[in-house]
């Protein structure tokens, strides 16, 4: 790891202002993909923005038809909360298979679709439920959010505060672990709000998060899996590894479709 | 059976301390004025060093030195060697290359260390190597076994022509050829036993340190053989004379295999102390380990069974290349050779077996044991045979098996072995009556049910420990002698320590063995301590490997207290008055034979060393003895290991449903370490089977060089594991015990192999059988189908 500087800003309006201000600054929101990178000297902020002293920017609570959840809370906070049990329970669900629990008490929701790994599971449930990322200068609806492999829509000292997340008739997640790091080699949300149905594939993009549209349109006639059976996704396109060729990740993602929308309808 | 004596289940002596985090191991030794350690590595898999310039990095803040091959070379540092000589078939010795602890002229791995920055903080130490420039000359890189001795593949070292260590066999080629004409029916099989990487939980680590009054050098090392490292870094590399140069392996977390070796960091560590004068410190992060910790494995295998028209196995031959990898590690050529082809017998009356073996260069990590060492590959080759070989013929893979086992003893195997005592139709029949192999069909039906596919796959397997009769091995060209040592030293108030040569880096040998010496000596067991570990306390010792501490260690245990019974005799004899040959010990107490007197063991040890009652010249004071024992054979554990899966076979998830281990262990010193052996061993397997497997790119690039992309066995990988016992007790050793620490990984992974292709109805399966391989294997047999 290379020296540098922790701030630990009491505010939104500090933090971004740091991450302004200082060259080469990162925010650290858990730190569970930064700080295994520092420690490779792989990354060497000269300054990290500290985001957990920042007042109100964790915790869950109905609003309306929606779910807010603060961009610091964490994985088993989103997992254990009653009120997200009730009201999504396929999203506490996919919280509670994030990584390992030393993960899961420190990384954060925030965190995580900044960063927009493309095997990491909260990306599939924010473009799956059409959620709504709220920062300090904007709302990005998640279509607009996610940009391929670790790119999203932020902008250099935008900070996310809060994502909304609507309450749907349908949801579920279906993940098959990469067994090595327990990222999502395919994982594929599926959900159903009145009649937007959205199918969203997490691991197996070569570009990321993407929604699989021939599937939601079958789902459209009718929202069960025999309505999705032998549709498959090309395998161009998808990401090739030592863990998963294109082919059997284009092939899971039938699969693991199929299951997902077993499993919420 | 005494409550805390052989065969007693009693909790492990060390593990409070352990679990409490009192546990020293080497990176919680600090030396005063200790400085650290930074190894520059090669990122190229193969390339010339056509210069280094360190100038800019030794001009950096807390920078003591930078030392590259060339002060190695400068200070006549010798070489790293491999001390098991191999003969080639053609009567030629092995070609063993030059491994020198820095790389000298030419980088051969990723993670060959090319210079060494010591500085006062490792930071500094980091800081200053990404300021050293080196000038490489790329040259094309080999990883791939199967490719190394075609013509034009890269030459990596000039000793080894077609980068060829030797071309080793064994066995009778013309009876194979014969047995094979007459063959009713002939199983074929090719397989690649995957490389796996080690991963022991404590990263290895050394701390040099000179001083400058006596002239000595001391080590403290994550060793699984700290006299054995003496040796090699006194005689071989000459670091120091013997007398003069010290190695501690304090407490150790985890070797299995990977910390016999004598490595190049802890040489660069003790060279560099005495040449700065001052105590060095080095610790491997994991990525270090990943790149350069021996690995394991890595066969590349043809083999053939020849079955008679009753289904007697009358041949086998094998052809195997080995990967050694970019230099041959301490003890690397010994695996594919005597410890594998001599296990290709199984438990089968086999008539004819030939086996030849290449041992080849790449240019990866050297490649040397990994728990099972040579046996994992050798009961993999036979019961892989023997199970499609079953399959093929349409006959029950248990009843094939038992039709083949061998039945008296001792018997001779065509490979070497003299099995001396088992009973393999005892341990078969309890394990098909724990697996419920009679329900299979059943159980088969219900999974269809639920669009599962369900196998059963079986290990017959047998292993050689207690490594090993000296005189044997010596023969065979190791360059060492196999025996261990014990010292048993009773204190005047009666308790005890015990020295020995073994070293536990997780066997519990504290509890095990002060069992032993509990029972025997009939005193409470936290009477009794186990010292070892120290050159400067143990006088000399072989280590921990190969199933050895049990048959070997306590063997030389037992031949110690044998002399401590007998000098304590003399001593009550003395006290009670009485003729030496009318006393007689039990339970703690000499008592003359026939008579009430009497005198407890505290007693005597008091008597041995304040020698009121005797005079010198009669018995001398004191209660020490010790003891060398050289075994007069291997022993030979063996069971039979069944697992049972569930296939998915959308996704290709093989789930593993059931497992049962039957093992004869011979004498079980305690049954719950034995038991936790056997399961840790059955991970390690599982592990092979379905999860582990070192990946090289084309150039030489470590693709799973973190835990982000090797996998290792978890909790959830593993059911509820069986776990029984038969025994038949090992003739070769006065306690009759066998060993147990490899059991488990050595008959695993086929285990588990023939249980998925099984299941799946498809032999075509590599390992690791990950889901993506089993749906492949699913995937080419449907094609197959389609296409007939």
């Amino acid at each position: 790891m290379y020296a540098f500087t922790q701030h630990r800003p009491a505010t939104v309006r500090q933090a971004a202002s740091l991450l302004t201000k200082q060259e080469e600054a990162k925010l650290l929101a858990g730190g569970h993909t930064l700080i295994p990178t520092m420690k490779l000297r792989l990354a060497g902020p000269k300054h990290l923005v500290d985001l957990s002293k920042v007042e109100g920017l964790s915790g869950i609570e109905m609003k309306g038809r929606s779910l807010v959840v603060g961009a610091m809370t964490t994985h088993v906070e989103v997992e254990t909360s009653p009120i997200m049990k009730e009201s999504i329970p396929a999203l506490a669900g996919l919280a509670g298979k994030i990584g390992d629990p030393a993960v899961r008490h420190r990384g954060t929701i925030g965190g995580s679709i900044a960063n927009n790994d493309p095997n990491a599971d909260y990306p599939a449930a924010v473009l799956g439920l059409g959620a709504t990322i709220i920062t300090n200068k904007r709302r990005i609806h998640a279509d607009e959010f996610f940009k391929g492999l670790f790119e999203t829509a932020l902008e250099d000292d935008e900070i996310i505060t809060k994502v909304q997340f609507p309450k749907v008739n349908k949801a579920a997640y279906v993940k098959f672990p990469n067994p090595a790091s327990r990222y999502a080699l395919v994982g594929v949300f599926v959900s159903k709000r009145s009649s937007e149905i959205r199918v969203v594939v997490t691991g197996a993009g070569a570009n990321g998060v993407f929604r699989v549209t021939t599937f939601e349109e079958a789902l459209k006639k009718r929202f069960g899996p025999k309505s999705i059976e032998g549709l498959t996704v090309p395998a161009d396109g998808m990401a090739s590894d030592i863990h998963g060729s294109a082919e059997y990740r284009a092939h899971l993602v039938g699969v693991l479709a199929r299951r997902a929308v077993a499993a919420a309808a | 059976m005494s409550a805390t004596g052989i065969g007693a289940a009693v909790r492990r002596k060390e593990d409070q301390r352990f679990v409490t985090g009192k546990g020293h191991y080497t990176d919680d030794v600090s030396r005063p004025g200790q400085c650290h350690a930074y190894f520059l590595r090669s990122p190229h898999a193969h390339a010339k060093i056509k210069n280094i310039d360190s100038e800019a990095a030794a001009a950096m803040p807390g920078v003591l030195a930078v030392l590259t091959g060339a002060d190695l070379a400068a200070d006549k540092i010798g070489n790293l060697i491999c001390g098991w000589m191999i003969t080639s078939k053609d009567g030629s010795q092995m070609k063993m290359a030059p491994h020198p602890a820095i790389a000298h002229g030419k980088a051969n791995y990723v993670g060959d260390p090319v210079a060494v920055v010591v500085a006062e903080t490792l930071p500094q130490a980091k800081d200053a190597a990404e300021k050293v420039k080196v000038d490489y000359d790329l040259l094309p890189a080999l990883c791939d076994p199967a490719k190394a001795q075609d013509q034009g593949a890269p030459q990596i070292h000039e000793v080894a022509p077609r980068n060829t260590i030797y071309q080793w066999h064994l066995g009778d080629a013309k009876a194979v050829e014969a047995a094979f004409k007459t063959a009713r029916h002939v199983t074929k099989l090719d397989f690649i036993n995957n490389r796996l990487v080690p991963n022991a939980i404590e990263p290895r680590a050394a701390i040099g340190e000179y001083d400058a009054g006596s002239e000595s050098l001391t080590l403290w090392n994550t060793t699984q053989n700290p006299h054995v490292a003496r040796l090699v870094m006194s005689a071989f590399v000459g670091l120091a004379p013997e007398h003069k140069l010290r190695v501690i392996a304090p407490d150790v977390g985890g070797g299995f295999g990977s910390k016999i070796f004598i490595y190049p960091e802890e040489v660069v560590c003790l060279w560099a102390a005495r040449k700065i004068g001052r105590p060095i410190k080095w610790v491997a992060e994991r990525s270090e380990a990943f790149l350069t910790d021996a690995h394991g494995r890595d066969h590349v295998t043809h083999a053939e069974m020849a079955f008679d028209p009753d289904g007697k196995v009358t041949g086998l031959r094998v052809k195997t290349v080995a990967n050694l990898g970019a230099y041959m590690s301490t003890f690397s050529s010994s695996v594919p050779t005597y410890l594998y082809g001599t296990l290709l017998s199984g438990q089968y009356e086999i008539p004819a077996i030939y086996c030849e073996v290449d041992a080849v260069y790449t240019n990866t990590v050297p490649v040397d044991a990994y728990r099972g060492a040579g046996r994992p590959e050798a009961t993999f080759v036979v019961e892989r045979l023997i199970e499609v070989g079953g399959r093929q013929m349409g006959v029950d893979p248990a009843d094939l098996r038992q039709k083949n086992f061998i039945k008296t003893f001792p018997h001779q195997t065509p490979v070497i072995m003299i099995y001396d005592a088992g009973d393999y139709h005892a341990s078969l029949k309890k394990a098909l009556e724990l697996a419920d192999y009679a329900g299979l069909a059943k159980r088969k039906r219900e999974s269809v049910r639920h669009d599962k596919l369900r196998g059963i796959g079986f290990s017959t397997y047998i292993e050689a420990c207690g490594i090993a009769p000296s005189q044997a091995v010596g023969s065979l060209g190791c360059g060492v002698g196999l025996w261990e040592s014990a010292e048993v030293r009773v204190n005047p108030t009666g308790t005890v320590e015990v020295l020995t040569g073994c070293h536990q880096h997780g066997q519990g040998h504290e509890t095990t063995f002060a069992q032993v010496v509990s029972e025997r000596l009939g005193i409470p067991l936290e009477n009794v301590s186990v010292v070892h570990g120290d050159t400067d306390k143990v006088q000399f010792g072989m280590g921990t490997y190969g199933s050895r501490s049990g048959a070997v260690g306590i063997s030389a245990i037992v031949k110690a207290l044998d002399k401590i019974e007998a000098k304590a005799k003399k001593v009550a004899a003395h006290m009670l008055e009485a003729a030496e040959g009318d006393i007689v010990f039990e339970d703690g107490k000499f008592t003359v034979a026939g008579t009430d007197k009497s005198a407890a063991w505290g007693e005597v040890a008091l008597n041995a060393y304040i020698a009121h009652k005797f005079a010198g010249q009669e018995l001398e004071p004191g209660l020490k003895e010790g003891a060398f024992y050289d075994p007069t054979n291997f022993t030979f554990p063996a069971g039979c290991h069944i697992c049972e899966v569930e296939v998915d076979p959308q996704t290709g998830e093989s789930e593993i449903v059931a497992w049962t281990a039957v093992d004869d262990f011979g004498t079980v010193v305690n049954p719950m370490i034995v038991e936790g052996q056997v399961h840790g061993g059955i991970a390690q397997g599982v592990g092979q089977a379905l999860l582990e497997g070192a990946i090289y790119d084309k150039d030489g690039q470590l693709v799973t060089g973190s835990l982000m992309d090797y996998c290792m066995p978890r909790a959830q990988d593993l059911p509820a594991l069986k776990v029984e016992m038969t025994k038949t007790a090992a003739p070769s050793n006065p306690l009759g015990i066998k060993g147990c620490g490899e059991a488990g990984a050595i008959a695993a992974p086929v285990a588990v192999i023939n249980a998925i292709t099984d299941a799946i109805g498809t032999e075509d399966l590599p390992m690791p059988a990950t889901p993506q391989a089993v749906w492949r294997a699913l995937q080419k047999a449907n094609d197959r189908r389609t296409a007939a």
